[in-house]
């Protein structure tokens, strides 16, 4: 992989010791970080503690770094080696649901929505079709708070990848890399997520007119 | 209940298409499904809906600030990151 000139200064900047540069690493990773640890282990606290160990290890390898990933690709594979060593420590298993969700049916909505696939003439067709949006509520910061709030509820695996993926603005592949999952995988976790937050949206919304 | 006829859609129900979304969006779905999703969204208003609403959550969701970190932890690691500097020195 060809280093960016970017990186290229960065990397030089951090084994030089310069603070204004780890810190911009820090601040560019360390929440999601956090997010992607607690797919692993049980607790928030477990999970800074993960992170912590993280960023010392990077300190710790970075002369050492040679750059055949990219800086922020290095650093997740570290966080997820630690975050498994923890799990395992704390004899945590993760739950199928959080990585390999295809293990584990799920619908995008409730069944009720639709009309019965035995339906004589209209099988699997909207029984309560979504409604149009205010365009008036769109645009109030209550929306995105309610939004912010349904992505805090979900699971922490589709919780990780909507942030990456939506929040973050990360790539499909950067996301598959950082979590250790198939492209299916990943995209079911992005399915499930989107469709549960469009469905909060829709409650905060529809209540609303 | 709705009494307007459902549109006339071949090969898929809107229950199927639902579940189809991300896919689409992503871009992974076969060139023969993505006809198949495509001609059904041009029939059926309710499923374009849908769709917009999908759109619409993934643009507000890219318009929230990412979490920072907190003061106290940036601190924290700003000093391991000076302990670990010396040790080089």
């Amino acid at each position: 992989m060809e280093r960016s000139p970017a990186e290229s200064q960065l990397l030089e900047a951090l084994r030089a010791g310069d603070e204004a540069a780890f810190a911009e690493v820090v601040r560019a990773y360390h929440s999601s970080l956090l997010r992607v640890a607690q797919i692993y282990v049980s607790s928030r606290a477990a999970a800074e503690e993960v992170v912590q160990e993280t960023w010392e290890a990077v300190l710790a390898g970075i002369e050492r770094f040679e750059g055949r990933s990219s800086l922020k690709t290095w650093i997740f594979s570290i966080l997820a080696n630690r975050a498994k060593t923890r799990a395992k420590r704390e004899r945590r298993t993760i739950p199928f649901s959080e990585l390999e969700p295809t293990r584990v049916p799920e619908a995008a909505l409730e069944p009720e929505r639709f009309r019965s696939p035995d339906d004589p003439r209209w099988p699997g067709h909207w029984a309560v079709p979504p409604q149009p949006w205010p365009e008036d509520g769109l645009l109030a910061g209550e929306t995105r708070d309610k939004l912010a709030e349904a992505i805090e509820q979900l699971p922490p695996g589709q919780r990780a990848v909507i942030s990456l993926r939506d929040i973050e603005g990360w790539s499909s592949e950067e996301v598959c890399n950082a979590l250790g999952v198939t492209e299916t995988n990943q995209r079911v976790l992005l399915h499930r997520a989107r469709s549960k937050v469009r469905t909060a949206l829709e409650e905060y919304l529809g209540g609303k007119t | 209940m709705n009494v307007i006829a459902p549109p006339e859609v071949q090969g898929l129900s809107c229950q199927e298409l639902v579940e189809l979304v991300t896919d689409y969006l992503e871009k992974a779905l076969p060139a023969d499904e993505r006809t198949v999703f495509e001609s059904h969204l041009d029939e059926c208003g309710n499923c374009r809906e849908y769709l917009a609403q999908m759109r619409t959550t993934i643009e507000l969701a890219g318009e929230l600030t990412p979490d920072s970190v907190s003061p106290e932890a940036e601190r924290v690691l700003l000093e391991t990151f000076r302990d670990w500097h010396r040790l080089y020195e």
